[in-house]
Parts: C-alpha cells; sequence; structure tokens
C-alpha cells in the first residue's frame, strides 16, 4: 500500500508548517514571493505567500500579517521558534517576485515583484535569517513546494520545468 | 474593504449593468471579427477572497491566455481578456488563419494578433463604458500572458491587497455558437473607482 504524503497548502497571504514528512506547497505565485523556511534537525518547514512588500501602506482594519513581506516574515519565523526550531539552524529559500506584465513607463505597481523579494532579503537580514537559494525575478509564474523530510524545495513553472533547489 | 460587504444588491445591479454594457460590446465586436453569432452569459458581480478568484478559470494552476490593459483615468482599474489556450489558437485560426495546432506555445506573430484582437475588445468594452459613465477611462498598451492562472491574476488584486483580502470583480463570460472560442472579461475596478462609477450614474454613496 502506498502511503498518501499529507499537503499543507498556503493560500495566497498566508502562511502556514508542516514538519517530520509531507509537503508545503503554494500555486500560482507571480509576483507574489514564496518563501520558505526550514529547520533540517527537527525536519520543520515553514512557507510564506508574501504579497507586497510592506504593511505601511496598509488601510486594512484587521491586519493581515501574513500578506506584507515585512509583518509576514517574522511571524512565520516565531511560528518555528515555537515549535522548537533553532534561529541558528534555520535556512529560508525564497522564489517568484516576476514582473508578470511588461508596459512603458511602468510604475512602481509594475516592479512590485522586485520590489517584494527586496524587502523579504532586507527582512531576513534583519532577522539573521540565512537565505541559501532563490528563483527570483523573471516574467512568468510558480508553484512551489517543500519536502518536509529533505527541505527540499521544488519549483514549477509552466515555460522552464521543474527545478529543485 | 467593509464597504464593500454593505453593497445593496441595487448597487450591484448597477455594477452588472456596466459589466453588461461593457462586454456587450465588446461581444459585438467579437461577433463581428468572427462573422458569427456571440453568446453572453449575464454578467457576475462578485466580492470575492483572492483565493476564488482564480477558481473562476480553472484553479490557480490552470494555464491561461490573458491580455491584460490597466485601466487609465477617472476611474482606473484592471482588465483582463482570458482564454485557454485552446480558444486562443482557434480565435487566430478563425481570424488571421494560423494554423491551429496545439503545441502550448505562441509565436511572435501569433502574440502580436492576440494581443491586437484584446486591444479591440478590450477598447470597445472601456469605450461603452466610458459613454455610459461620462468618465474619462483609457487603457493602456495591452500586454499578453500565458502562464498560471493565479500568477496572471493576482497582479490585478495588488490594489486591493492594501484594504483587505477581497477583490470585487464584474465578471463576464462569452462564447462562440458552437463553444470553440469561449472567453471571460475581468474588470476589476481599484476599490477608489466604485464611488466615481455611483456617482457619476447618480447613485447615492452616503446611505448603504
Amino acid at each position: 500500500m502506498i502511503e498518501e504524503q499529507s499537503v499543507v497548502k498556503v493560500g495566497m497571504a498566508d502562511l502556514n508548517v508542516i514538519q517530520h514528512s509531507g509537503i508545503i506547497r503554494t500555486v500560482g505565485l507571480g509576483s507574489c514571493v514564496g518563501l520558505t523556511m526550514y529547520d533540517p534537525q527537527i525536519k520543520l518547514a515553514g512557507m510564506a505567500h508574501v504579497m507586497l512588500p510592506s504593511s505601511d501602506i496598509a488601510r486594512e482594519g484587521q491586519l493581515n500579517i501574513a500578506k506584507y513581506a515585512d509583518t509576514a516574515l517574522p511571524a512565520l519565523l516565531e511560528r518555528l521558534l515555537e515549535l522548537g526550531a533553532s534561529p541558528l539552524r534555520i535556512v529560508a529559500k525564497m522564489a517568484g517576485g516576476s514582473q508578470m506584465f511588461t508596459f512603458a513607463g511602468s510604475g512602481d505597481t509594475m516592479r512590485i515583484g522586485p520590489r517584494n523579494v527586496e524587502s523579504c532579503k532586507a527582512k531576513l537580514a534583519e532577522l539573521r535569517i540565512r537565505l541559501i537559494a532563490e528563483d527570483t525575478g523573471g516574467n512568468y509564474g510558480r508553484t512551489i513546494e517543500m519536502d518536509a523530510s529533505t527541505g527540499i524545495l521544488h519549483i514549477r513553472s509552466v515555460q522552464t520545468g521543474v527545478k529543485e533547489m | 474593504m467593509e464597504v464593500f460587504k454593505h453593497f445593496k444588491e441595487f448597487k450591484m445591479d448597477v455594477l452588472r449593468e456596466v459589466g453588461n454594457i461593457g462586454a456587450g460590446n465588446a461581444a459585438t465586436a467579437l461577433s463581428r471579427l468572427l462573422n458569427k453569432p456571440v453568446d453572453m452569459a449575464v454578467p457576475k458581480v462578485q466580492l470575492l477572497p483572492f483565493e476564488e478568484i482564480s477558481e473562476k478559470v480553472g484553479g490557480a494552476e490552470q494555464v491561461v491566455v490573458a491580455i491584460f490593459l490597466r485601466v487609465e483615468g477617472e476611474a482606473p482599474g484592471n482588465l483582463f481578456f482570458i482564454l485557454s489556450p485552446e480558444a486562443a489558437k482557434s480565435l487566430l485560426n478563425r481570424l488571421v488563419g494560423f494554423p491551429s495546432e496545439t503545441d502550448g506555445m505562441f509565436n511572435e506573430m501569433e502574440q502580436s494578433a492576440l494581443c491586437e484582437i484584446g486591444n479591440i475588445l478590450a477598447g470597445s468594452y472601456l469605450s461603452s463604458l466610458a459613454d455610459f459613465t461620462k468618465l474619462s477611462m483609457y487603457p493602456t498598451v495591452p500586454a499578453l500572458a500565458m502562464d498560471m492562472a493565479g500568477a496572471i491574476l493576482s497582479f490585478g488584486l495588488l490594489q486591493f491587497g492594501h484594504m483587505g483580502d477581497d477583490a470585487l470583480l464584474i465578471d463576464t463570460t462569452f462564447l462562440e455558437g458552437d463553444h470553440e472560442v469561449e472567453g471571460q472579461f475581468f474588470l476589476i475596478p481599484d476599490p477608489d473607482s466604485f464611488a466615481k462609477i455611483f456617482k457619476s450614474l447618480g447613485v447615492p454613496i452616503d446611505h448603504d
């Protein structure tokens, strides 16, 4: 009998964790950034699907912390630490942040992908989490999934197929 | 965002009419291009969580062809014209006579033709809307993408991102008689545009 792997889905502007085995996945990353944090020793994987670079511009009543790079990353780190991860062992990977459409005279909204990437990197540096791999930029969408038992991140896109990192 | 939850049915009707007029004209334009009747479903106006918006075209991972135009002017927003790759090939085949093999890729000529078709349809959508509302609305040069629906549509939700986890969209499906060309128009006005649209149509905004 084949044991079915459990899959945790992370929606847009959402974050979650999975431990020991199974897969954590987020689909259809465009300008959004999928960021993972992994503690190899306790096989704990966390993933956030970040939509916007900064919560400064938020106009919503109840802030969805998973939506903004500057709030989602600390929240994800906290979830991992609560579950026993060590900040020294945690490594981060990220994918996405593409520019789906290009126009002449593109304003800031058009550059949201690269800005998401920059903001995530700045926050990681501030949190002192090592970024060990990234597949960002370009003009195409990505679906990413991390295997909790290995910490390997699979990245799938329509044009370039599947890659691992 | 809360404010949209309180839109009364009456206001939804107004927005439905907005979609009806816009997409109706676009469907007429398509029908002229194809020289065939094109049917249109009654527009749906829905406040949807971001996640569910891509469900409307088959899920976040579904590969779609999208022509995207940013609407500028007094009531800015995002306009998407979405087709399946097969429908896009079929459309190209009938309009320009390109072979309709679906190897899943579009060459430069095909991309350019698709952009132009999108431009014509979106132009007629917007100009009828502008006439109706007396607001100036003009499209940017269209951009084409063939990719995962989630990746494409999320781009149109950024303006809503600051405000909540839902977006209000006006969705119209149309299909050609024999169903070979089926497409969808998504108009996602920026959050601030709704008040302007209502105001110009004489809908009171204060008493929700």
